[in-house]
């Protein structure tokens, strides 16, 4: 039982670190615009596409597809700020919500107009499927991988966060954008950072997401989208280790969830997540690690 | 006579005559094919309706329509599914709902009240979260009814769907339910509590000192826009004949807030309007769509003309107001503060 206790905590572990990751970006843009970035669950489809390409079209070697993918997935938030989120700062918050919901079909959309909505076969190399042996469970290299490489990219995101100018700057914004302008921080660039990082993070975790299921499609996004919103919910909007760590319980929960109770739940896995939601929102209104704000409750 | 022309009620009534005359047309003369669309895009106007009264008045920011769609649909479907056939396709059913066959109209209004009853358990801990939290948790709301009818197999089919529901819809019924909910919510607006909700929306703090019940108003505003959409599932439901947990889903919630945010949030003639002009820029590029095999083409020019509105008239057809109105709507102040408070900064 304890051997199937901890294969259980390392499947969440590991669908917790793809809920981090994007958990992260939704919480970074969040915290310097006021933003629910609905389109931010796409960028994670665009970077499982891009993946599949590279890969398994173009027949590039992992060590390219990589680097390439997260460049894309920067790329492609970035754009988003700059097309359709930075014509219309200062409008009601509302607004860029509903605009990135459109983003979000739009980009649905267009991928289904290209590739149809049939889902494609994405198989890394076998090296990367292989078993190792841990105190009696199971880990596949891939799965190791994950969680090492969502650590490393946390950790590097919090230096990049706290050491550099820009990241600097993308703080100050968050805090005060017109104190920051003032200061002489260039802000649209800052905030086009955010995207731009949060993006890499998202592509990232969309290489991770279809090499782990194995296959990719147009709306693949959606779901993993909205579970780091939730995530990002539990550990407070706007904190980025609190949405590492509502990453990180969101994947347990869900695991333990599926894995300890009769099957028969395992099919409210989504309503569970959701009515996590709504609870998490109305008895911790700011989450885990949240600052108090009026909008929430 | 120029009154009697900016007059609400003789805008109505011709509005109307001119509805009459046109399903009478279509009854007569269209195909069953094309009377389907036509009545597909008067159900859409009813939803984009009562979404613009319950969005748009309030400031709240739901997309739960189409879970109370859900409820209504299914809940209207079981009611007047053939006695004959429910014994083997719903064997869940308690005894009492197994026999009985009800008409349309009896139906309809159970599957909007349904609908309400749905909202006034969930609007209670729902309503109390504002902006995009709202509109994240009403997602949930269609996400959990699609679990839940997906799973009671035996009251639903769940994920089979309930097939041959008998088609009762005519266009005849969509547009006598769509006069009524025209009525309601045009009265409510018009009401006090139409002010107390711009109130509301306007500076909730304001509204809150000079004795608005916040949560009460809001609540009547969720509830009456979560009874349309319950009758305008259970219309849907009966002219499709087939309902499945995927009928009404998320793609359907952001087609109804494009409606209302290109006719104006609060403005009921606007939504109304841009349901039909969706419907007919739907149906024009659908052909297109068929023919070169593109499929996602209606999303996308949907999704296009969604970020073009928000970018260049974010106000939308009509702003919170309507083309013929006695009282004006606008709050005063708006007129003298461009700024007004429900602009947020992006400071804070």
């Amino acid at each position: 039982m304890s051997a199937y206790l901890l294969q259980q905590i390392i499947n969440g572990l590991v669908l917790g670190s793809m809920y981090a990751l994007v958990a992260v970006g939704f919480s970074m843009i969040y915290s310097i615009v006021r933003l629910i970035n609905f389109a931010h669950g796409d960028v994670v489809m665009i970077g499982a596409l891009s993946t599949f390409f590279a890969f398994a079209v173009m027949g590039l070697p992992l060590w390219v597809t990589i680097p390439a993918t997260v460049v894309i997935g920067a790329a492609v938030a970035a754009l988003i700020d700059l097309l359709a989120f930075r014509p219309q700062r200062g409008a009601p918050q509302v607004n860029g919500f509903i605009t990135s919901l459109g983003v979000s079909i739009l980009i649905q959309n267009v991928a289904i107009l290209l590739l149809t909505a049939q889902p494609r076969p994405l198989r890394l190399p076998s090296a990367l499927k292989a078993n190792l042996d841990l105190f009696g469970t199971r880990l596949s290299v891939l799965d190791g991988l994950i969680v090492a490489s969502t650590v490393l990219a946390l950790v590097v995101l919090t230096l990049f966060v706290r050491r550099t100018r820009l990241g600097i700057a993308m703080r100050a914004t968050a805090e005060n954008p017109h104190a920051a302008q003032l200061a002489g921080i260039p802000i649209n660039r800052a905030i086009m950072t955010a995207f731009a990082v949060g993006g890499a993070l998202a592509g990232f975790a969309g290489l991770m997401w279809g090499g782990r299921y194995g296959q990719v499609d147009p709306l693949m996004g959606f779901v993993p989208g909205l579970k780091a919103f939730v995530a990002a919910v539990i550990g407070g909007v706007g904190s980025l280790t609190g949405a590492v760590l509502g990453g990180y319980l969101l994947g347990l929960a869900e695991v333990m969830l599926v894995g300890f109770l009769p099957s028969d739940y395992g099919a409210y896995r989504d309503a569970f997540v959701f009515g996590l939601l709504i609870l998490v929102l109305l008895v911790l209104p700011n989450g885990l690690l949240g600052q108090s704000s009026e909008d929430r409750a | 006579m120029k009154a009697l022309l900016r007059s609400p009620a003789v805008f109505g009534l011709v509005a109307l005559a001119c509805g009459v005359a046109f399903v009478a047309f279509a009854e007569f003369r269209l195909s069953s094919f094309e009377r389907t669309i036509i009545g597909l895009a008067g159900v859409n106007m009813i939803l984009a309706v009562s979404l613009s009264f319950s969005n748009g008045l309030t400031g709240l920011f739901s997309l739960g329509h189409p879970a109370f769609m859900m409820v209504g649909g299914y809940v209207a479907a079981i009611l007047t599914f053939p006695a004959s056939r429910k014994s083997f396709m719903l064997p869940d059913l308690p005894g009492w709902l197994a026999g009985v066959e009800w008409a349309l109209f009896p139906a309809t209004l159970m599957g909007g009240l349904a609908a309400a009853l749905v909202a006034v358990v969930t609007g209670f801990p729902v309503l109390r979260l504002r902006g995009h939290y709202l509109a994240v948790a009403t997602l949930g709301l269609i996400i959990i009814a699609r679990v839940i009818i997906n799973n009671a197999d035996g009251l639903t089919r769940g994920a089979l769907g309930l097939s041959g529901i008998p088609r009762l819809t005519d266009l005849w019924w969509v547009l006598g339910w769509l006069a009524v909910t025209f009525l309601v919510t045009w009265r409510l607006k018009h009401s006090s509590v139409g002010r107390a909700l711009l109130a509301i929306r306007e500076n909730e703090l304001a509204a809150a000192c000079i004795g608005v019940h916040r949560s009460a108003n809001r609540l009547a505003a969720f509830v009456v826009g979560a009874f349309f959409a319950g009758v305008g599932g259970a219309l849907w439901a009966h002219l499709v004949t087939n309902l499945t947990p995927g009928s009404f889903d998320i793609l359907l919630a952001f087609m109804l807030v494009v409606m209302v945010v290109i006719g104006g949030s609060g403005s009921l003639v606007g939504a109304a309007l841009a349901a039909v002009m969706l419907s007919v820029v739907t149906e024009l590029i659908r052909p297109i769509e068929r023919e070169l095999g593109a499929y996602g083409l209606v999303q996308i020019t949907i999704a296009a003309i969604l970020i073009a509105v928000l970018l260049l008239r974010p106000q939308g057809l009509f702003g919170s107001g309507e083309p013929v109105s006695r009282r004006p709507v606008e709050p005063i102040g708006r007129a003298l503060k461009p700024a007004s408070s429900n602009r947020q900064e992006v400071s804070q």
